[in-house]
């Protein structure tokens, strides 16, 4: 915790820090990138931690951001000091509750780490667009633009509300702020009661609601006073800029960092001025500065406190010299005159200065989009013109409306006393953690001033990331990627062949490169392109081998230790021996919790780092005859490979207005020309020992292993050695079948493996499918799969499609997600489109499954090959039922306006049409036919009725409409939507991919948290129940409900999906799907699900309507009764485990409770599969 | 006159030569206290495992640091709790309370892998109060290139290292497999143990046939094992100047009196107890009483030893002649199987 001094943290802990100390209740709920403010404030209150006034805050997790706002408003009206923390969409929902604290004079401040809102797209990433969503709120809006700022304007924000009585909304930048690690002068205990005035926390106090002497708030208003009540706040707002201004100067007068509600800086006859707020000022400072010293007469204006915005003080601001302007607004305000910013100060001046400077508007750093110096001196270079763009874009090239500006990229301003490292890592490999130690190391043991910033990946299996880093003598302020850096670090090899790391190193550069080669022949293996780049910058090489080192060390595959030492030895920042020191000291502080045994073995690995490094000789010319692969094949589509490559290979920033879809409508099928090749080990198949249970293709996270059944003929053209075997079972006689891997798709998880149940006789251990080396078999295999892929797929018609065995027949329109490595959601997914795919709609909430299902570059979502597959889309969080329940009224509504015209069209088709049996794949194929005759003939007959009915004819053909999303949608934000829908009687299908936690942000509790498991905001142990949403569901009597988990039963999990699309009512199936914030290894994830189950932790059962009638029992278990105590269960998993080693005395108490919750829970249902239950089935309602 | 059960063992008086070795039991304080009602002269707790704690250590960190920092929306998957435990902590915690609770003496237990291991688990223990340390030397040495006189001279040099790093009584339990084990006796005495336990039981793999799967599997006794330690206990009483402990097969009574005689300070009891519960360790102790009554014995200390292979009529009778007389008196029939009570024992 913050006891003043320099230490370096980042923006979100900065802020979380002052909101914590100025606070009582603390209401918060998870979204990125605001996530972690919540999740320190719960954690110090866990510990215990007090606030300004000596009392432990009151943080409470809320099913929403709507549910937080309207705590924080209760609690404001009961007289506590209240907080929240949030972004985006979470801001959207917070305003109904701010537009009331705001009207109701409450002081109360609201952080945000500002972030796009979900437009054509979702972004996390950061601009102004949410927070100018606020503006007619009523919230007073303080922007900061740096870390050192987020502390200081967040304690100017609380001291300034208490005030004025206006609540304030404090924002910074989403990532570039929230998430960068800069070393900063923090604020003491004593700054904060300094700037809090307890007699203004007393008088907050003394106008709460209170029985002891009660006032009535919150009433409606008619026409004779609504107006005049609302204009009389107006002397409150009035006063806000000099008291914002009076705190700014009470706290600069505390530590000596002075803020101005807005800020000049540049030439004093500045004719050319540059205006906008947030961390872009870090880079348009620097951009100014260095055009002062090449003698123009510019500046820059940095605004600090937006609304109430200070015409006054703003003017008095600029220099009088100035004659042009350009404001940068981070947002898009479509159809506006210009963006807000903009038109605040056109205002001001239009209002108080006679000679109107030119003043020009534009948009720059959309949804994080870089923001370097050169864009800030391409916009100040935009006022020189004769006849500068009125509105204009930066940072991107605009091709369609030309808005866009030239940025000339030669034009840098990094700092020469500042030394600049670039990483490239891989997630599992500890890059990014070691290089935020690394940061620390230096800015303790060096005194320097640090900073970091991280580019995650949006993949979450196999993803790569990178780190820029700078150090100097000063505080550091450039926000943005480093462009020159003095070393480049490259710690996996394999990225050399995907994307140019070297395109940002300096001339004479480090390079540092972790090979599985030596010093002598490394050069050997460098592709073309780096070997040129090394010798046209004059690069130093280095490589070592850090794999071999950590693996020898027992670190397994976190090389991140062993690259940090030897990247202290030649950046050569600090001297060797005491990096050395630092580096195990802070090993020490990170890991001392995590046992001797983690010390040793880091400390080993960073003894044993130099023993590896090597210097290697550059030669003169480039020798490699191996270029970079192109990363889509030829045969990939035109958008493929002239888009979605440019966004693999990480050149996205590159590509043109022009190349993008307008409407954010992108194909699908297109995760299959993205090859990771991420897995070391890929599962080959044994044909000899198969028994063709097709555990491993259902299993498979990734659609990696495939099974086929195809006739002997359809081998006509395989590679020699392609593996296929008999069919055994009698369904279908002469069949035989394969099961292959992709093998530059699968991950390597090793689920397959584990699930399978075939051992050869001869040598136990030896599986029908085995992990093995890839590289051993990525040739052959390739191969065997592009010629499996050939093989045409199966009529639907012969399988059984209820059975794991059918399903994993048909092809899955689901493949190679970005999802984690083993994932135990999307299975589920993919089983989905194997039985329904080429009918499905998907309502898809926010969260993993919109992420590694919608995430760009590429979407999993495919297609069979006759062009049908899912049609995805992702609207929000919370209203994901209501979101699937429109698909389905549309295309009920379409249905029934093709079956009206059908008979007028074509009467003697109608019959058939009218009368089709779709229940079975048979019976939708002979549909499919029918219609495409029907559609035939309305082309023949064009009438406008013919015309009509074409557009509505698919519709004649069953659409399944599947609303998908994880817990944390259906049991907190989007539980009122869900129970609505559910209770709609519509033939709606959801499918809840229960994980127990929000796994997308990391991993914090929902709802559907059981009792006893450690998460965040549930650091001790959740010490409720899990909601119980089958029993909830099932209430209704006419909706279909199942609980599956595929590990433990994989024919129930088929049959319960197959059933509930099959009932034409409302269908909840709430799926078990084992995550890594369960702490488990994930190749165990399906034995997980097992237990489970075995334990009655997760009992499985399926309540169908259908068998509501006298004599009959709707509810049937299909687990049998626990055999195993839950410990079984929980002992294995971390999140439960933990909870022993941290409090021992907790988790035994807590441990008995989860053992009475199953056996208590499994009583109940066991009565109620006696019960006879008399309910409607489902009806649906007229409109 | 009651006789009385007092033994000395390590150096310690004990009231009883009844001694509840390491199992469940002794891993839990009320179940501790319930032998201490019982009658038991000391317990032993369950081995502190060097190798356990280091592999908790490792796969708590790989679990919470999978997937860290490589994802935009969420950096880390669990929270950071204050303080948690996966040292010996709860261990020693475990042994002090045991200390707290208990008038006997308690003995911590020890099976570490490395040589920092033992000597800093060894000095915990003592800090946390432990009135003696069993050394569990347990291994299974499967490198080919590793020679018997490699293993005894690394076990050695553990008993005299930890020897000189604490200053509490210690006791050596190793297991049976020594080609000579009297000379490996004698130099774990030299070496410093105040104690030998015999002997080890090692975990053994079974074969699910369903599954076809290894399981480690650890039987309770059964009072046939009662045979190893008595031959040893017996040859060894007198020849090496340490405190011998009997441990498996004690189930009755007469066993352990068996043991006694033989020349052991000490008898542990698990199995039985954990079959029948802590109570058995009284109606040991009441068995000893009334047999020592009727044969007009005062003390255990009297009866310690007298039927050792140096005390005993027919010395030969514990090497290699025992074979044969087991073979002559053989008398297979349905009935006649091995029994606990039986006095002509039979080696298979």
């Amino acid at each position: 915790m913050g006891m003043g001094g320099r230490a370096t943290i980042d923006g979100n802990e900065a802020v979380a820090w002052v909101a914590y100390r100025a606070s009582e209740v603390i209401a918060i709920y998870p979204i990125t990138p605001a996530t972690s403010m919540g999740e320190l404030a719960d954690t110090w209150s866990s510990q215990g931690v007090p606030n300004n006034w000596g009392a432990v805050p009151q943080v409470i997790e809320m099913q929403s951001e709507g549910g937080a706002a309207g705590a924080v408003h209760g609690a404001l009206q009961a007289g506590a000091l209240a907080t929240t923390f949030t972004s985006s969409q979470g801001l959207l929902l917070m305003l109904p509750n701010m537009f009331k604290i705001a009207g109701e004079l409450t002081s109360a401040v609201i952080h945000v780490a500002a972030r796009s809102v979900a437009t054509h797209a979702l972004s996390i990433f950061g601009d102004h667009s949410d927070v100018m969503a606020a503006r007619s709120t009523g919230f007073a809006l303080l922007c900061s633009s740096s870390v050192q700022e987020a502390q200081d304007l967040a304690l100017v924000a609380h001291a300034a509300t208490l005030r004025t009585r206006i609540p304030f909304l404090h924002f910074f930048d989403g990532f570039r702020t929230s998430h960068e690690l800069n070393t900063i002068e923090r604020l003491g205990e004593d700054d904060v009661r300094a700037l809090l005035d307890d007699d203004l926390v007393a008088a907050h106090r003394a106008r709460a609601l209170t029985p002891d002497h009660p006032v009535l708030r919150g009433t409606a208003q008619n026409p004779d006073i609504f107006f005049q009540a609302r204009e009389a706040a107006n002397p409150f707002y009035a006063v806000i800029p000099a008291v914002v201004q009076e705190e700014m100067t009470r706290l600069a007068e505390r530590t000596g960092r002075p803020y101005r509600l807005f800020d000049y800086v540049g030439h004093p006859e500045a004719e050319r001025v540059l205006i906008l707020m947030g961390s872009g000022a870090g880079a348009a400072e620097e951009a100014v500065e260095r055009l002062c010293e090449n003698g123009e007469r510019v500046g820059l204006v940095k605004v600090r406190l937006f609304r109430p915005f200070d015409a006054d003080a703003f003017i008095a601001t600029l220099p009088a010299a100035v004659s042009h302007i350009a404001v940068l607004d981070r947002t898009k305000e479509p159809a506006a005159q210009g963006e807000p910013l903009f038109q605040d100060v056109v205002t001001a001046l239009a209002e108080t200065s006679s000679e109107m400077p030119r003043v020009i508007g534009g948009r720059y750093g959309l949804s994080s989009k870089e923001f370097t110096p050169a864009m800030a001196a391409a916009a100040i270079a935009e006022l020189e013109r004769p006849d500068p763009k009125r509105r204009f874009t930066v940072g991107i090239t605009d091709d369609v409306t030309h808005l866009s500006l030239k940025v000339d990229t030669s034009f840098t301003t990094e700092p020469k006393d500042v030394v600049r490292a670039v990483f490239y890592g891989l997630g599992a490999d500890g890059t990014v953690g070691a290089n935020r130690n690394s940061i620390k190391i230096l800015a303790d043991s060096a005194g320097l001033f640090g900073q970091g910033y991280f580019v995650l990946d949006s993949k979450k299996a196999g993803s790569m990331t990178v780190s820029h880093l700078r150090f100097g003598p000063q505080p550091i302020t450039s926000t943005y990627l480093v462009q020159n850096a003095d070393f480049v670090a490259c710690h996996q090899f394999g990225f050399l062949d995907r994307v140019d790391i070297l395109e940002r190193a300096a001339e004479g550069a480090t390079l540092l490169l972790n090979a599985p080669y030596g010093p002598d022949d490394v050069w050997d293996h460098l592709p073309a392109e780096a070997q040129r780049e090394i010798i046209a910058k004059h690069l130093r090489l280095f490589v070592v081998d850090a794999t071999s080192i950590a693996l020898e060390a027992g670190l397994g595959k976190r090389v991140n230790t062993v690259l940090q030492t030897c990247f202290f030895a030649l950046a050569d920042v600090v001297p060797l021996e005491q990096a050395i020191d630092a580096i195990k000291n802070a090993i020490r502080s990170t890991y001392s919790k995590r046992g001797e045994a983690v010390l040793e073995r880091n400390f080993a690995a960073v003894d044993r780092a130099l023993e590896g490094l090597a210097e290697v000789t550059v030669p003169a010319k480039a020798s490699s005859a191996r270029e970079r692969r192109a990363l889509v094949p030829a045969h990939a589509p035109a958008f493929v490979r002239e888009v979605t490559e440019q966004m693999i290979a990480g050149a996205g920033d590159a590509l043109p207005v022009s190349a993008l879809p307008i409407d954010g409508t992108f194909p699908t099928d297109t995760a299959k020309y993205e090859k990771r090749s991420i897995g070391l080990e890929i599962p080959i198949w044994d044909p000899s020992i198969c028994i063709d249970c097709a555990k491993c293709a259902l299993v498979c996270p990734h659609a990696a292993i495939r099974m086929k059944v195809f006739p002997p003929e359809a081998l006509a053209g395989a590679p020699e050695d392609f593996l296929s075997k008999e069919w055994k079972a009698r369904d279908l006689p002469g069949m035989l079948m394969t099961i292959q891997v992709a093998p530059e798709d699968c991950t390597g998880c090793g689920i397959c493996v584990e699930i399978c149940p075939a051992h050869s006789k001869e040598e136990v251990r030896h599986k029908s499918i085995n992990l093995e080396p890839k590289t051993d078999h990525l040739e052959v295999e390739r191969e065997r799969y592009e010629f499996f892929l050939e093989i045409p797929e199966i009529d639907r018609a012969l399988v059984a499609p209820g059975t794991v065995k059918g399903s994993q027949m048909l092809q899955p329109l689901f493949e190679y997600s970005g999802a984690c490595e083993g994932c135990g959601e999307t299975p589920y997914l993919k089983v989905l489109t194997q039985l329904f795919g080429d009918r499905l709609l998907i309502a898809n909430a926010t969260g993993c499954s919109s992420i590694y299902g919608g995430n760009l570059p590429t979407t999993p979502w495919s297609q069979n090959p006759d062009g049908r597959g899912p049609a995805w889309s992702n609207s929000l969080f919370e209203d994901n039922a209501e979101f699937g329940l429109g698909m389905r009224l549309a295309n009920d509504q379409q249905a029934a306006a093709a079956r009206i015209l059908v008979s007028e069209v074509a009467p003697d088709l109608a019959p058939e049409i009218l009368e089709a049996d779709q229940t079975t794949e048979s019976g939708i194929a002979a549909q499919r036919v029918r219609v495409a005759t029907l559609e035939s003939r309305c082309r023949d007959l064009d009438t406008p009725e013919a015309r009509r009915l074409l557009s509505l004819a698919g519709g004649l053909v069953r659409k399944t409409v599947w609303i998908v999303g994880g817990d944390g949608w259906a049991y907190d934000i989007g539980f009122g939507g869900l129970d609505h829908v559910l209770a709609s009687g519509r033939d709606v299908n959801l499918l809840v991919l229960d994980t127990e936690v929000y796994s997308n942000t990391g991993g914090q509790a929902s709802k559907a948290t059981p009792r006893a498991a450690v998460a965040k905001f549930a650091a001790g142990g959740k010490r409720t129940r899990k909601k119980d949403l089958g029993m909830i569901a099932s209430a209704y009597g006419d909706v279909y409900v199942a609980q599956i988990a595929m590990g433990a039963d994989n024919p129930q999990t088929v049959k319960a999906l197959a059933e509930a699309d099959a009932y034409t009512g409302p269908s909840l199936v709430i799926a078990y799907s084992h995550c890594i914030a369960h702490g488990i290894e994930m190749k165990k994830g399906m034995e997980q699900q097992k237990l489970a189950v075995d334990t009655g932790y997760w009992p499985l059962y399926r309540y169908d309507p259908r068998h509501s009638h006298a004599g009959e029992h709707p509810f049937r278990l299909d687990s049998r009764a626990p055999k195993l105590p839950v410990s079984d269960f929980m002992s294995r998993e971390a999140r439960f485990a933990m909870l022993a080693r941290a409090r021992p005395a907790d988790a035994a108490e807590l441990a008995k409770l989860a053992q009475y919750d199953v056996d208590e829970r499994w009583h109940v249902y066991e009565q109620m599969a006696e019960i006879e239950h008399e309910a409607e089935t489902a009806t649906e309602e007229e409109s | 006159m009651t006789p009385d059960l007092t033994t000395t063992y390590l150096g310690l008086r004990l009231r009883s030569p009844i001694v509840a070795s390491a199992s469940p039991l002794t891993s839990n304080l009320e179940s501790l206290q319930e032998l201490e009602r019982h009658g038991i002269g000391a317990a032993v707790l369950p081995s502190l495992f060097e190798e356990q704690i280091e592999h908790e250590q490792i796969d708590v960190h790989e679990l919470l640091e999978h997937q860290t920092h490589s994802f935009g929306e969420a950096t880390t998957w669990f929270p950071e709790l204050e303080d948690y435990s996966t040292g010996p902590e709860a261990y020693l915690e475990h042994l002090r309370q045991a200390k707290a609770a208990l008038a006997i003496p308690v003995i911590a237990s020890l099976n570490g892998v490395s040589p920092g291991g033992w000597l800093r688990y060894a000095r915990l223990c003592e800090d946390a109060g432990a009135d003696a340390l069993e050394l569990n030397v347990y291994a299974v040495e499967t490198d080919v290139d590793v020679s018997a006189v490699d293993v005894e001279a690394r076990t050695i040099r553990l008993v005299r290292e930890v020897r000189e790093a604490v200053s509490i009584p210690l006791a050596v339990k190793v297991g049976p497999f020594y080609t000579a084990f009297a000379h490996m006796a004698a130099q774990l005495s030299d070496a410093g143990a105040d104690g030998l336990v015999l002997f080890n039981r090692f975990l053994q793999p079974d074969i699910d046939l369903e599954t076809l799967e290894i399981s480690p599997w650890l039987a309770l006794s059964t009072p046939a094992e009662l045979r190893l330690p008595l031959r040893w206990i017996a040859i060894l009483r007198g020849r090496v100047r340490v405190s011998l402990a009997a441990t498996t097969g004690v189930h009755d009574w007469q066993s352990a009196l068996k043991l006694l005689l033989a020349g052991a300070d000490v008898v542990m009891v698990a199995s039985a107890a954990l079959a029948r519960g802590p109570s058995v360790m009284a109606d040991l102790g009441a068995g000893l009483r009334t047999w020592m009554t009727e044969r007009e014995y005062a003390s255990v200390e009297q009866l310690k030893g007298s039927l050792s292979q140096a005390s005993c009529p027919d010395p030969a009778a514990f090497e290699r002649g025992n074979y044969m007389r087991a073979l002559v008196s053989y008398a297979p029939s349905p009935e006649a199987g091995p029994t606990s009570t039986s006095n002509r024992g039979i080696e298979r």
